[in-house]
């Protein structure tokens, strides 16, 4: 099993946002995480990331049988966890192939491959550039800096291409984004899908879900995963709306 | 009064020994005592004074300094290799030398495209009798004062009529253990001339020294220079620089200023327009660490119609260091279109770092375009989150995050060993790493 998580309850600030929480996926697997605003669908990716602000009160992240919460954020990343994020921040005065090549070369050290120099890691950013449609213009501009929203989230899929997680977990990957550059995301990510890789699409709106389709989906409310099934589940949300999923928990 | 007895025989002394037997002028020798007087009244500043309320520099008032003269002035102090050691650092085949405050013409390389000669070949010029010491006030302080009283000597630097000087003029700075300089520069750029002047001061080794400097520009019309400042002093020395420019219509400077080095350092800059369409850009930068201390004192005037003024300062600070800024600008009732951004923001790389910012703007006119502001900050925690989710180290991604911050200044630098000296001050880890990525 890729990813194990047994009654996880976290809260940030004092204020408890997951009560309970309980979810596994395996390898080749996409799973959807739905579910209304402050449900702690983004909680639960960037907990899984290891971001700092958020405090793990009780249960158990297993990842590849490993205890997760024992993993600094930069460990997860070079350990094959990657988050896309939902407002990726810009770094000036580090363009992206500098910035890519460093993560890249960090993840290589860490699983013992060799590192790649300029030149050859050129190469392998020109390919993975194709997958998000990204032009070698990009290469050269400083990270985010400047880039449209769309510009943005492509970017992030180019990160996951190059870092090829083993769990990437995409945070709201849809928002902000008109149809055109939707596809081109969903696309990316159908490409870079595989038998070796699980991905978590946490999303508000099923429209996403119509690119990429998900073997499972679980809807959460109240800090807990109230409802599961397949793809269906989630063109029955967007029918039907929250309400009765909020209802269905209390 | 400041200054003890003691300390002002020692400047006393020397500024009779530098007047007794001088061949100068009258003029000048009158400039020189009637700066030396107002010195002697007015004493170093103290921090009772507003404008060096956050500066102490009574241990510059307290040591018992030497003052060299071009006699005495021999090589610098140790084993250290000069043409080795530093200035193999600086590009561009000339250099004009300048220790403890005395120029040096056997270690100087006169640049070329460019008159470069010392006051005392200058003294019948008009052009420099009808600039020198009219740019800096001499009375703005006790170091404006002081520079200006042992200033019978210094460097004259000027660009003809629509030349453009091809190789940046490089100005050495070299400070000595135990001595007080007081090295001094007058640049005039003629109309439609174009240069780049680079100020280097360095230490020749780590002792504690005082460098007060007076630097005074002139642009006239259409005139365009890029002036770089790097302040790497030693840790123990004390840089007290003052530098003012004044812009003919239609001129262009861009004045960027470094500073690393230093125990206690202190600009004040200045920039006033002579006629429309001149514009200023003055864009710094200070990283500091340990105890070190600096502060940069701007005023620029507006009081020409249409002329534009530009300033970002960046600082990161690291250790109890401390930084100073207060910037000034003054936009008259006459001074109709100007254009005048400011901004110092600041990066506290530790929580006993401090910082005192005070931005003003003050604006006499309606119909102006202006904008000032200022921050103090740590790292913002999403953007680490961010790096490390990619992978990196904390301490690379701190790195990248802190070259981020200061990019905007640094990509200003055109000078290679420049950049690598900003590189090994604080980012050299982050550099070895990003120098062979392109």
């Amino acid at each position: 099993m890729l990813l194990e998580i047994k009654d996880l309850y976290v809260a940030i600030d004092g204020k408890n946002i997951l009560k309970g929480l309980n979810l596994s996926i395996n390898k080749g697997e996409v799973h959807a995480i739905m579910g209304p605003n402050g449900s702690g669908k983004s909680t639960l990716a960037k907990v899984l990331a290891g971001h700092p602000s958020y405090e793990v009160v009780k249960g158990e992240i297993l990842y590849e049988g490993k205890d997760l919460l024992e993993l600094d954020p930069d460990e997860r990343a070079r350990e094959g966890v990657f988050m896309a994020f939902q407002y990726p921040v810009e770094v000036p005065g580090v363009s992206n192939a500098q910035f890519l090549r460093l993560a890249y070369n960090e993840k290589m050290k860490h699983i013992g491959e060799e590192e790649l120099d300029p030149l050859e890691f050129n190469d392998l950013l020109k390919e993975k550039a194709k997958i998000v449609g990204m032009e070698p213009e990009f290469f050269k501009r400083s990270v985010n800096e400047g880039f449209s929203g769309g510009e943005k989230k492509r970017n992030e899929i180019l990160q996951m291409a190059v870092l090829d997680p083993k769990l990437a977990l995409l945070d709201e990957t849809d928002s902000g984004l008109d149809i055109d550059a939707l596809r081109v995301v969903a696309e990316g990510v159908n490409t870079l899908k595989s038998q070796e890789n699980g991905i978590v699409l946490v999303t508000h709106y099923q429209r996403l879900l119509n690119y990429i389709v998900p073997d499972f989906v679980h809807v959460l409310a109240g800090g807990k995963i109230v409802k599961e099934g397949g793809k269906e589940l989630a063109i029955e949300l967007e029918e039907k709306g929250y309400d009765w999923v909020r209802a269905a928990a209390q | 009064m400041s200054m003890s007895a003691g300390k002002e025989t020692v400047f006393n002394a020397a500024f009779e020994k530098s007047i007794a037997g001088s061949e100068q002028p009258g003029w000048l020798i009158e400039i020189r005592r009637k700066a030396f007087g107002s010195f002697v009244e007015a004493g170093l500043p103290t921090v009772r004074n507003e404008e060096w309320k956050y500066t102490n520099v009574s241990p510059i008032s307290a040591a018992s300094w030497q003052v060299l003269t071009a006699e005495d002035a021999g090589p610098v102090s140790g084993d250290f290799d000069l043409t080795k050691g530093i200035f193999e650092e600086i590009e561009g085949g000339n250099r004009i030398v300048f220790v403890g405050g005395i120029f040096r013409e056997d270690l100087s390389r006169m640049p070329e495209g460019v008159s470069a000669s010392q006051f005392s070949e200058a003294y019948d010029d008009e052009k420099f009798r009808s600039k020198f010491s009219t740019i800096v006030d001499t009375e703005l302080n006790g170091f404006t004062a002081l520079n200006t009283a042992f200033s019978g000597e210094g460097i004259f630097l000027r660009a003809g009529k629509d030349t453009k000087v091809d190789q940046a003029i490089n100005l050495v700075f070299i400070g000595v253990v135990g001595s007080a300089g007081f090295p001094r520069v007058l640049y005039i750029g003629e109309t439609g001339s174009e240069a780049e002047i680079v100020e280097h001061y360095l230490r020749a080794e780590e002792s504690e020294y005082l460098t007060n400097a007076v630097v005074e520009i002139s642009l006239a019309d259409e005139a365009r220079l890029s002036h770089t400042r790097v302040q790497r002093e030693s840790h123990s020395a004390y840089h007290v620089v003052t530098s003012q420019a004044e812009l003919g219509r239609g001129s262009v400077y861009d004045n960027t200023n470094i500073h690393l080095g230093s125990k206690l350092s202190r600009h004040d800059l200045g920039m006033g327009f002579n006629a429309e369409g001149g514009e200023g850009w003055i864009d710094g930068l200070y990283l500091v660490d340990d105890e070190q201390h600096t502060d940069t004192h701007s005023r620029i005037d507006h009081r020409i119609p249409n002329c534009v003024s530009h300033q970002t300062y960046k600082g990161i600070l690291d250790g109890k260091s401390r930084a100073v800024f207060n910037g000034k600008v003054f936009v008259h009732e006459k001074a109709r279109g100007t254009d005048a951004y400011q901004s110092n923001k600041n990066l506290l790389l530790s929580n006993d770092a401090r910082v005192d910012t005070k931005p003003q703007l003050e604006i006499f006119n309606d119909d102006v375009k202006c904008a000032h502001g200022a921050t103090v900050g740590q790292l913002e925690e999403e953007e680490l989150f961010y790096l490390l989710s990619r992978g990196l180290p904390e301490d690379l991604a701190r790195n990248l995050l802190t070259y981020g911050f200061a990019e905007e200044v640094i990509e200003k630098i055109k000078v290679p060993s420049i950049k690598k000296a900003l590189d090994e001050a604080v980012l050299s880890r982050l550099h070895s790493r990003l120098d062979t990525a392109e």
